[in-house]
């Protein structure tokens, strides 16, 4: 069996964010980039599914300009067998990312695709979904267990209510959530070898898909800042502070 | 069983402005060679702190073509201005009254995060080959005593060293010469100046430690090219330090600040001496209303040529500020450091060529613009033992009239960490409270250098004796940790010493005030500290 994982570049979960002043977006120059963490998550499972030996091959995708490539770079240390690149130097909504997945899927012809369930950035939890059903696949989102079976795969799903196990026919669409399992480190040893493992080059806009962006972003702002809390002598007084001065019992 | 090997032509540890540009220089005197760098940092530049205005000296040399090669050198120094300060008074301090060695006018306002990062693209064209986030953790020896290369951490150890899920063994890799350059204090350059006993002969080391912000400020309050700098309040005519203020490009300006680390009083602290420094009235004009948006600190060395230790040992150099080429008159260390990597550059194709011992780089130091420099530059710092007065005049003397060519060498005396006198001999400082807006505290601080240390890990702060902190240190000197560390890392609670080592940023100024020498840093998991941006 194959698996196509997706992984995709993001600003690192340690830098705090600094929004541009004129409210087009968020500083990214020079500030540390990383691989969104879920997609860690989706590529230690697929590692971890070839190592049981019921999957022969990982390739792992991913969309952006040319130093995305390090996210793919960081997928093939850590053991997916090849790489594709498929770049684009602008913004892609998820649901251009979708159809581009979708072509990919068409050339590989995976048996299952792992991606995170969400990216950090933006968190618009939508890519997966999309994906699925532009392919008329099942889907499994928010998974923190994997078992494959002969046809099948079953997984438990972290839901509001709690855990739910579904289970899904392949070729299927899986989302990670961060509960899945512990990425493994990119050894040393393992990077080195990854240098030389192939990465196909794509260009998202000769793929014949419209990824034209729907949504017009108008403003990006930073949140409010938080007041400083208050310290309550007694419970009679917090319950008076939130009838009264919260208006919130 | 043994640990998975690797062979380099050279292995160079630190991707900082010195082993990268041994790097490009090695690659570029024989593209042949196999050369790798290995870097704790997330990424080049992430931990790369520095003022910082550029001499190109050493550049142009390395990289002729800077300029057409979208080099992230912008900003030419058009304005320079030297105030001493009081606590209500300034008094600016004619330009053409300063040294030569203390003018900018050729210079440029840059960021050296931003430059190494170039750097290494620079480097990677050629074929080198840089791993981030793979800290060197030990030195190899051959059985003659020779170095053969070094180790990297193991990754993926719990707090008491057990393996976790995920535990990765650290690789060797193994080099006909390996190049040393981990900046100031490096903690490999220092266990080889003692095993090898490189400083023999040699004054103790001095160093410092800079704080650094940048902020974003108002297009009155910017005036793109400016350089200027400080002496005087807050510190006492005791203690060697003084400011930066560069006003960089984007409507940005890095302030810092330095202090030297043979600063007697233990109730010192060098983040709130910094922070009450931004409230003078000539100061605070070109902050407020704007917005600090990045921090951190560094220690730097300060001994120049009479601390200098030997440079080469067999199988490896220092270079950089791992072993102390900075230029402490010219507050610059960048252009010497680069140098210095390109001396040793030469070093190694002659002794690949010729055989030449790498006791040629001595040789080769000796003759270069950096040494000449160094030696000029020599008696300014101690100088300023005798009080801020006398060193000035002094320094006038010795720089102006001079050019640093009087026929003696003034000595530093003492290590820094044997500097501070007792906390109850001492007055205490009283230091201005945060308000959040100018004068902020240390949590909010780290918070902006964007560092972490995965948790569950051993501690990389290592304490010689545990009892000391509070048995002794805390009696005499007040625990003076509690201080000096720019970003609380040491706490004393309930007579409890408590080590935050996963806010460190990696300054290591409690490897070197430390007055005991109780505290050693070593590497902690690779990718961890700060993330630097454009610092």
């Amino acid at each position: 069996m194959k698996i196509l994982v997706a992984v995709k570049r993001v600003i690192d979960y340690n830098v705090q964010i600094r929004v541009k002043e004129d409210g087009s977006g968020v500083h990214t120059d020079n500030v540390k980039m990383s691989t969104n963490p879920p997609d860690d998550n989706a590529t230690e499972e697929s590692v971890k599914l070839k190592e049981s030996g019921k999957v022969k091959e990982i390739v792992a995708v991913t969309i952006g300009d040319d130093k995305a490539q390090e996210t793919v770079r960081k997928a093939l240390a850590v053991g997916a067998d090849r790489g594709i690149h498929v770049k684009s130097d602008t913004y892609i909504e998820p649901l251009g990312i979708a159809k581009i997945l979708k072509k990919v899927v068409e050339k590989e012809k995976p048996d299952m695709i792992f991606l995170g369930k969400q990216a950090i950035d933006d968190d618009c939890n939508q890519t997966g979904q999309m994906l699925a059903a532009m392919l008329n696949w099942p889907q499994a989102t928010f998974s923190s267990k994997v078992t494959l079976k002969d046809k099948s795969m079953e997984i438990v799903r972290e839901i509001d209510e709690g855990l739910e196990t579904v289970e899904v026919n392949l070729p299927a669409v899986v989302t990670c959530d961060l509960r899945l399992n512990e990425p493994r480190y990119a050894s040393l040893p393992n990077i080195m070898k990854a240098k030389k493992k192939p990465i196909d080059q794509m260009v998202a806009k000769d793929l014949g898909v419209d990824i034209t962006n729907r949504v017009q972003q108008l403003k990006v702002e930073e949140p409010p800042k938080r007041k400083a809390g208050i310290k309550v002598a007694n419970v009679a007084e917090l319950v008076s502070k939130l009838k009264n001065e919260a208006k919130v019992i | 069983m043994a640990r998975e090997a690797t062979e380099y032509d050279v292995v160079i540890v630190g991707a900082g402005p010195a082993g990268l540009s041994t790097a490009i220089k090695l690659k570029q005197l024989d593209p042949k060679l196999n050369v790798c760098i290995l870097e704790k940092g997330s990424e080049v530049g992430a931990h790369i702190l520095s003022g910082n205005v550029l001499e190109t000296r050493a550049l142009d040399e390395l990289l002729p073509k800077w300029r057409e090669q979208g080099a992230p050198i912008k900003t030419k120094v058009s304005k320079e201005k030297f105030l001493f300060l009081g606590k209500n008074s300034s008094l600016s301090w004619p330009t053409w009254l300063l040294p030569a060695v203390q003018k900018n006018h050729n210079n440029y306002i840059v960021s050296l995060a931003n430059l190494c990062r170039w750097l290494a693209e620079q480097a990677e064209k050629l074929g080198v080959e840089i791993f981030p986030g793979f800290p060197a953790s030990e030195v190899l020896y051959n059985e003659d005593g020779s170095i053969k290369g070094v180790a990297t951490l193991d990754m993926g150890l719990d707090k008491d060293g057990n393996k976790k899920d995920g535990y990765q063994e650290g690789m060797e890799l193994h080099a006909k010469v390996t190049i040393f350059s981990e900046g100031c204090r490096g903690h490999l350059g220092k266990e080889l100046i003692k095993k090898f006993n490189l400083d023999e002969g040699k004054n103790p080391q001095q160093y410092g430690i800079g704080l650094k912000e940048i902020w974003e400020v108002s297009d009155e309050q910017h005036q793109e090219g400016l350089v200027m700098h400080t002496a005087g309040w807050p510190l006492d005519s005791k203690t060697y330090g003084g400011s930066f203020i560069y006003h960089a490009e984007k409507k940005q300006i890095y302030i810092g600040y330095v202090i030297g680390l043979d600063y007697q009083n233990p109730h010192l602290s060098p983040f709130d001496e910094f922070q009450r420094f931004k409230t003078h009235k000539a100061i605070r004009k070109m902050l407020e209303g704007g917005k600090r948006i990045s921090f951190g600190a560094r220690a730097l060395i300060e001994g120049g040529l009479q601390s200098l230790p030997k440079m080469y040992m067999p199988g490896a150099l220092l270079v950089g500020c791992d072993a102390g080429t900075l230029n402490m008159p010219k507050i610059k260390g960048t252009h010497t450091a680069m140098k210095s990597g390109m001396i040793a550059a030469e070093t190694i194709i002659e002794h690949f060529k010729n055989k030449r011992t790498l006791s040629y780089y001595e040789e080769l130091f000796k003759k270069s613009w950096v040494y000449q420099e160094l030696y000029a530059a020599r008696n300014v710092k101690p100088s300023f033992s005798w009080g801020l007065l006398l060193g000035i005049i002094f320094t006038g003397i010795d720089q102006i009239l001079f050019r640093g060519k009087l026929p003696f060498t003034l000595k530093h005396k003492h290590a820094d960490h044997e500097a501070l006198k007792p906390s109850a001999q001492m007055p205490k400082i009283d230091y201005p409270k945060p308000d959040g807006k100018l004068i902020f505290d240390k949590t909010s601080s780290v918070y902006l250098t964007g560092t972490n240390h995965t948790d569950n890990q051993p501690v990389h702060l290592k304490l010689k004796d545990p009892n000391l902190p509070v048995s002794y240190t805390l009696n005499k000197y007040d625990e003076p940790a509690q201080r000096y560390c720019p970003v609380g890392v040491y706490e004393i609670q309930q007579e409890k010493f408590v080590i935050n080592s996963q806010n460190c940023i990696h300054c290591k100024t409690c490897d070197i005030k430390e007055p005991s020498q109780n505290i050693t840093w070593v590497a902690p998991e690779g990718g961890g500290g700060p993330k630097y941006g454009n610092m």
